[in-house]
C-alpha cells in the first residue's frame, strides 16, 4: 500500500490513466458494436488488436525500410510515416476483422443455432491467429522502431505532456466524435442501430443484414487498428499474446459503459484506464487485474446494466 | 443430419432392464481396458509421443471428460456461461498441494475437503454473480479464474510463480499403488468418478433440479414466473459444477506432484468449454466424446509440434461451421428455441 504517490503523482497518473483508456475504448469498440448488433462476444477481437500491431511493423520496418534502431525522422516524411502506418494498420484491421465474421460467424447465424458455437468458432480464431503469430516470430517479443522523437509539450503539475500520448489522446477524440456522429447522423448508421434494436423488423424494412453485421465488424476493425497504432507509438513492441490482457480489459471496459452503448464504450474505457492507473500505484502492479474485477463486480451488482447503461432493449439477453 | 444419440437413444428404450444392465457393465468392462488398448497391435496407432498413452488417458483425457462434466452441469444444463471454471479445478489443486506438504494430509483426506472449499468458493461468486444475465456472468467468472491464479501467483502461502512441488501422491487402496509406475490405477480411479458424475447427472436430470436447470435454460423469465427459484436453482448448478471441477483438481495435484499457477491460465477454461460446445452441449454422451477428442489431440499430434494449436484451432472453427450442435446434440425435444439466442 502505496498512498502517498496518489497525491505526489496525481495528475501524472490521470494523463497516464486517459491515454491507456482510451486505447482500451477504441479496442471496446471491436466489441461493443458487433453485441449491440449481433449479441454475440466478439472473441477474436484480441487478436484483430494483435495482427495491428503486427502490421504497423510490418509497414515500418519492410515496407517503408526503417531499421529497428533508427533515428527519429521530422518533418514531412515523419508525417507520412505515421499517417501510412496508421491507414495501414486499420485497414489491415477492417479487413481481417470481416474476414473473422466471414469464416467464424456468417455460415452459423445462418444456421440460427446456438451462440456457443460462434463462440467456440471465435475462440477457435483467436487461437488460430495468436499461435501462427507465436510461430512466425518464435515467441519473441518484437521491438517497433522509434520513428517519432518523444519530446515533450512541457510539465503541468507534475504530468509530462509527452507528444505520443497527447497525440494518442487527442486522435482517439476524435475518432470517437465521427463514429458517434456516423452511427446517430448517417443512413448506414441508422440500419446498424435498426439491426441491433430489432433483426427481424430490420429485415422486414429492407435492411441488408449481412451488410450491416460485416459493416459494424469493419468499424470494430477500424477503431482496433487505431489502438493498436496509438499503442506501438507508446509502448514500442509488441508480442503475440499482446491481445490478451489488452483484449479482456477492452471487453472489461465495455461492460462496465454498458455493452452495446457506443458512448458507453467510451467512458468505460476511460474509468478503467485511471482504476488501473491508480490501483498499480497503491497496491502494486501485480494486483491491477484484481482490482479491475473487483470494482466490475461491485458495478454490475449495484447497476446490472453498466455505469452508463444499455439502450433498454439489450439490457434483455 | 442422422442424430445418433437420439438413434442411441431409441434402441436403449425397447431394452428391458437386464439388457441395460448387461450393457452398461461391458462398456465400463470395456472402458477400464482402455489403458492397455495401445498395447495391441492393431490398436497401437494410438500411442503418444513424448508422454505414455496410459498417462495421457489420465491427464489430459481422463480429466478433462471429468471437468467438462462438471462444466456441461453449468452451461449445459440451466445455460450459464462460466469462462472461469478453472478456478475450482485450482482451488482443488491448492487445497491438495497446502493440505498435504503443511499439514500432512492424504488425498483421501484432503478430497472431501477439497470438495467443500470448491463449492464453498462457487457459492461466494454464484451469489452476487448469478443474478446477473448472460454474458456479464461470462465475464465475472472470467475474472474469478483469473483473481484465482493472481492470488496464487502472489502469495506466500500458494508459493508464489513456483507453485508447490513435493505434494504426495495418494496412500494404496486395497493393494492398488498410486505411484509413477502405475497409471493404469489413476485411470480406474478417474473414471470412477467420471461414472459417479454420469449418474449423479442422470439422477438430477430426472428430478426436480433437472427439470428447474431445463425451464432457466429455456426461458428464465417464464421459469420463475412458474415458481422455480431461479436464483437456488441457479446456485447449485454453479455449486455442483465447482464441487466437480474441485475433485478433478485434488486429484490433479497429487497426480502431477508439482503445480504452479501457469497451469491454471484462462486456455484451460476456454478449453473445457471448448470440450463441451464440440461434442454436444448438454449431452452427457456428447460431452464426453468431445473431451475425449478434444483432450487426445493435441497430444496425439505433437509430432508436428508448432503447429499443433493452429491445427487445433482449426477444427474447432471447421467443427463448429459443420456441426454447430457438436458431434452428439442433445435429445430433439430440449432443442427448442433457446431465448438467449436473440
Amino acid at each position: 500500500m502505496n498512498f502517498s504517490v496518489v497525491t505526489s503523482q496525481f495528475w501524472a497518473l490521470c494523463l497516464q490513466g486517459v491515454a491507456l483508456g482510451l486505447i482500451y475504448s477504441l479496442i471496446s469498440l471491436g466489441y461493443t458494436m458487433v453485441y449491440g448488433v449481433l449479441r454475440l462476444i466478439n472473441f477474436a477481437n484480441s487478436e484483430v488488436f494483435m495482427v495491428g500491431t503486427f502490421s504497423i511493423l510490418f509497414i515500418q520496418v519492410s515496407v517503408l525500410g526503417h531499421a529497428v534502431n533508427v533515428d527519429p525522422i521530422h518533418g514531412i516524411q515523419l508525417l507520412g510515416a505515421l499517417l501510412l502506418s496508421l491507414v495501414g494498420a486499420m485497414l489491415v484491421c477492417a479487413l481481417l476483422a470481416m474476414l473473422v465474421e466471414l469464416v467464424a460467424y456468417r455460415r452459423l447465424r445462418a444456421h440460427g443455432t446456438n451462440r456457443l458455437a460462434s463462440l467456440i468458432s471465435a475462440i477457435g480464431t483467436s487461437i488460430f491467429l495468436s499461435e501462427s503469430f507465436r510461430i512466425f516470430t518464435h515467441s519473441r517479443p518484437q521491438t517497433s522502431p522509434r520513428l517519432l522523437e518523444k519530446w515533450t509539450f512541457g510539465e503541468i503539475a507534475g504530468a509530462n505532456f509527452r507528444i505520443d500520448t497527447v497525440m494518442a489522446i487527442v486522435a482517439s477524440i476524435a475518432i470517437f466524435f465521427a463514429l458517434d456522429q456516423f452511427v446517430n447522423r448517417s443512413r448506414l448508421g441508422a440500419a446498424i442501430r435498426a439491426v441491433s434494436m430489432s433483426e427481424e423488423n430490420s429485415r422486414l424494412m429492407g435492411i441488408n443484414l449481412n451488410r450491416v453485421v460485416t459493416l459494424t465488424f469493419a468499424i470494430g476493425g477500424l477503431t482496433t487498428g487505431a489502438a493498436a497504432f496509438f499503442y506501438t507509438t507508446i509502448y514500442e513492441n509488441t508480442q503475440f499474446n499482446v491481445g490478451f490482457n489488452l483484449g479482456i480489459a477492452a471487453f472489461t471496459a465495455a461492460v462496465l459503459g454498458g455493452i452495446g452503448n457506443l458512448r458507453g464504450a467510451f467512458y468505460g474505457g476511460l474509468a478503467l484506464g485511471l482504476l488501473e492507473q491508480f490501483a498499480s500505484a497503491i497496491l502494486g502492479s501485480q494486483w491491477k487485474a484484481v482490482t479491475v474485477f473487483l470494482v466490475l463486480v461491485l458495478v454490475l451488482l449495484i447497476k446490472p446494466s453498466g455505469i452508463f447503461g444499455e439502450a433498454v432493449q439489450q439490457t434483455r439477453t | 443430419m442422422i442424430n445418433i444419440r437420439d438413434k442411441g437413444a431409441e434402441i436403449w428404450e425397447t431394452w428391458n432392464r437386464p439388457k441395460r444392465v448387461a450393457f452398461v457393465l461391458i462398456s465400463i468392462f470395456f472402458a477400464g481396458l482402455l489403458p492397455f488398448a495401445a498395447d495391441w497391435g492393431p490398436t497401437s496407432f494410438l500411442n503418444t509421443p513424448i508422454t505414455s498413452f496410459q498417462n495421457v488417458l489420465v491427464y489430459p483425457v481422463g480429466m478433462f471428460i471429468l471437468m467438462a462434466l462438471g462444466l456441461n452441469i453449468v452451461v449445459g444444463k440451466s445455460g450459464l456461461l462460466d469462462l472461469g471454471y478453472v478456478a475450482f479445478f485450482a482451488i482443488g489443486a491448492y487445497s491438495q498441494a497446502i493440505l498435504s506438504t503443511k499439514f500432512g494430509w492424504s488425498t483421501w483426506e484432503v478430497l472431501p475437503v477439497g470438495i467443500v472449499i470448491a463449492m464453498f468458493s462457487g457459492m461466494l461468486l454464484g451469489l452476487p454473480a448469478l443474478r446477473l444475465r448472460g454474458d456479464y456472468l461470462a465475464i465475472i467468472t472470467l475474472g474469478f479464474g483469473e483473481i484465482v491464479r493472481i492470488i496464487a501467483l502472489n502469495s506466500k502461502g500458494t508459493g508464489g510463480p513456483n507453485g508447490v512441488a513435493g505434494i504426495p501422491n495418494p496412500p494404496a487402496v486395497f493393494g492398488f499403488k498410486f505411484d509413477l509406475m502405475h497409471p493404469e490405477h489413476y485411470f480406474w480411479l478417474v473414471l470412477g468418478m467420471i461414472l459417479l458424475v454420469v449418474w449423479m447427472i442422470r439422477r438430477f436430470t430426472v428430478r426436480r433440479p433437472g427439470r428447474a436447470w431445463e425451464a432457466i435454460r429455456q426461458d428464465e423469465d417464464v421459469a420463475a414466473l412458474m415458481g422455480v427459484n431461479t436464483l437456488v436453482y441457479k446456485l447449485w448448478s454453479f455449486v455442483i459444477g465447482a464441487a466437480v471441477g474441485g475433485a478433478a483438481g485434488v486429484l490433479y495435484a497429487s497426480k502431477v506432484m508439482v503445480i504452479s499457477p501457469d497451469m491454471f491460465k484462462f486456455d484451460v477454461s476456454v478449453l473445457i468449454l471448448a470440450c463441451v460446445v464440440f461434442g454436444g452441449i448438454g449431452n452427457i454422451w456428447g460431452v464426453i466424446l468431445g473431451a475425449g477428442i478434444l483432450a487426445y489431440l493435441p497430444d496425439r499430434i505433437r509430432f508436428i509440434s508448432d503447429a499443433r494449436q493452429v491445427i487445433f484451432g482449426l477444427v474447432l472453427i471447421i467443427m463448429m461451421n459443420l456441426r454447430p450442435d457438436g458431434l452428439l446434440p442433445r435429445k430433439k425435444r430440449e432443442k427448442i428455441t433457446e431465448k438467449s439466442k436473440k
